[in-house]
């Protein structure tokens, strides 16, 4: 299933990388006659309500979805990381402070704040991108935090710290190379669930605004004709599912692999 | 018991009170002056005043935080901007709608997962478990506004079956249901399963077997039950992204429920309303989870002495 995941994820990579570049259509080129047409051999997943080809756009959609992928997962791991390093090492006030806090954060369901941030904020993909990194951050500080209580008591932590290295030194050289496998594993389902929110912000209307293709805007137009022309809703939809099922199979395989306690179950 | 209860609700109220400054905190977050941003660029300055007046945004933000919570405490949100009704009488009028829809999906999640998570640990390594939990991979992958609108074309257009949207009999029901709760079965019957698997390991298992309790008597009423502690505990901890699933289906179905209501408001820029729907979904989501949490303290006496 690793391997699975692994190639789905690097197929779409690709495709997104060069699908637009080899596409003979360009997203937003219109054939207004054949508008809502279906598949066929020229237009493989047909074509939208403003005669675009589906398949080009769903291609430069891909770059949307990983886009936004790569970016929350990169800053709320980031963030996550370091605060929840900075909680687990100091304790204390700071940890208090800090698991307050993310407690309040995780008193909200994740994807509901993200939806209130954009509707106060305006919809655009710069907002959904800052809403969900934003929220993003607290399961990776909450997984740091857990990983350092337990390494700070480490005896070759104890003996850098006897040998007088410091705080940051302690923290970035010896303390959180042990929770990465943990934190890759987060990020890499992280992923999907990055995907799966623009897609549903963009559905809901707060994201990504047309003309720009993505994946969550193509389903909430595609509705409309829904009767007439199924495939405005099917094509975009199999694409966010395939890639996010990709990254599952992916961040599954990779638990199985970090993780000898999880191996138990599989 | 009494302690660990009486803590428990202690640590809430900070949560609680956490909660309400965020949705506070949304309304000033608005780029620029939020009374003219609710009412467009368009409007008279005379206006704009006004309402800066009737949200009390005139006023200095502390009084505007101090007159927020004891809004909160009497049950007044303040007043929906575009229908001028309270919008506490709005969100109580929705709220049986969207309860009802997310019981139902955590029924079929139920019904669904728990038979598939069974078959999976009983048949562990065969082609029924790899089945199983590559069935419920994708079910977690799966959004349900994909799902949701690939059901209604199937059973509602294609087949006839059930209304594509709407509420009022059982069939209106069944399609958002189903939509709905289909990530939710994914979850359980991954969870399901590992905690059967565990279960069945267990010396009390092979001993019942020992004494000539029957295959099928060992693991229902054995290890079944022992492990639905955890599967509990997870069916109240994911009520949470059921609401807010909910705010996707509910809009798909045209469910008349609080998420329709928060999605409708947003696109009228009605925000004392947007700020009333996120807040009662936040709190009934904490109410949840410390019903949750105190439910396992009761079931698994070694939680309470932590």
């Amino acid at each position: 299933m690793t391997k699975v995941g692994a190639a789905i994820v690097l197929a779409a990579i690709l495709a997104a990388l060069a699908g637009p570049v080899v596409m003979p259509f360009n997203p937003s080129d219109q054939e207004l006659a054949l508008r809502l047409e279906g598949p066929s051999a020229r237009h493989w997943f047909g074509l939208d309500e403003l005669g675009r080809d589906i398949l080009a756009r769903v291609l430069v959609g891909a770059r949307i979805s990983l886009l936004v992928g790569l970016v929350v997962v990169g800053v709320s791991s980031t963030i996550g990381t370091l605060l929840g390093s900075i909680a687990g090492y100091f304790g204390g006030i700071v940890d208090e402070i800090l698991s307050r806090l993310m407690d309040i954060l995780l008193a909200f369901p994740g994807l509901l704040l993200a939806i209130a941030m954009v509707a106060v904020l305006g919809p655009s993909l710069t907002n959904v991108i800052i809403a969900l990194s934003l929220i993003g951050w607290v399961g990776y500080a909450r997984l740091v935090r857990g990983q350092v209580l337990r390494a700070r008591e480490l005896e070759f932590v104890q003996a850098a710290r006897a040998l007088g290295a410091s705080i940051p030194r302690i923290l970035g050289q010896h303390i959180i190379p042990t929770a990465l496998p943990a934190v890759t594993v987060q990020a890499t389902l992280g992923m999907g669930g990055a995907i799966l929110a623009e897609a549903a912000l963009s559905f809901l209307g707060l994201g990504v605004q047309p003309p720009t293709p993505s994946w969550g805007t193509m389903l909430s137009y595609g509705r409309a004709h829904m009767l007439e022309a199924p495939h405005l809703t099917i094509f975009p939809g199999m694409a966010i599912a395939v890639l996010v099922l990709g990254f599952n199979f992916l961040g599954d395989g990779l638990r199985d692999a970090l993780d000898p306690q999880a191996q138990r179950h599989s | 018991m009494g302690r660990f209860l009486a803590r428990r609700l202690v640590l809430t109220i900070p949560v609680l009170l956490g909660v309400a400054t965020l949705v506070f905190s949304l309304i000033h977050l608005i780029p620029g002056d939020p009374a003219q941003a609710m009412l467009g660029e368009a409007a008279p300055q005379s206006d704009v005043e006004e309402l800066r007046r009737q949200l009390g945004l005139d006023r200095p933000l502390v009084q505007q935080y101090a007159a927020f919570l004891a809004g909160l405490v009497k049950g007044d949100l303040g007043t929906s901007l575009r229908t001028g009704l309270p919008v506490t009488e709005q969100i109580v009028e929705r709220m049986p709608a969207t309860f009802e829809l997310a019981a139902a999906a955590m029924l079929v999640a139920i019904l669904f997962s728990m038979p598939l998570g069974i078959a999976a640990a009983v048949r562990r390594g065969t082609v029924v478990d790899h089945a199983a939990m590559t069935v419920s991979l994708a079910g977690v992958s799966v959004p349900n506004f994909w799902l949701g609108p690939l059901l209604a074309i199937v059973f509602a257009v294609e087949l006839g079956w059930l209304p594509v949207s709407g509420r009022g009999t059982w069939a209106h029901l069944v399609l958002p249901a189903v939509s709905l709760g289909a990530a939710l079965a994914a979850i359980l019957a991954r969870m399901t399963r590992a905690t059967m698997l565990e279960e069945l390991r267990e010396p009390y298992v092979q001993a019942a077997r020992a004494r000539g309790v029957s295959r099928s008597r060992a693991v229902m009423r054995h290890a079944f039950r022992n492990s639905l502690i955890p599967v509990v505990t997870l069916v109240g901890l994911q009520f949470g992204a059921v609401l807010t699933g909910a705010v996707i289906t509910e809009t798909i179905f045209a469910w008349p429920g609080i998420g329709r209501l928060l999605i409708q408001s947003i696109g009228f820029r009605d925000y004392p309303l947007v700020q009333g729907c996120i807040l009662l979904i936040a709190l009934t989501y904490v109410a949840v989870n410390l019903i949750t949490d105190m439910l396992y303290g009761v079931l698994d006496p070694r939680i309470r002495y932590e």
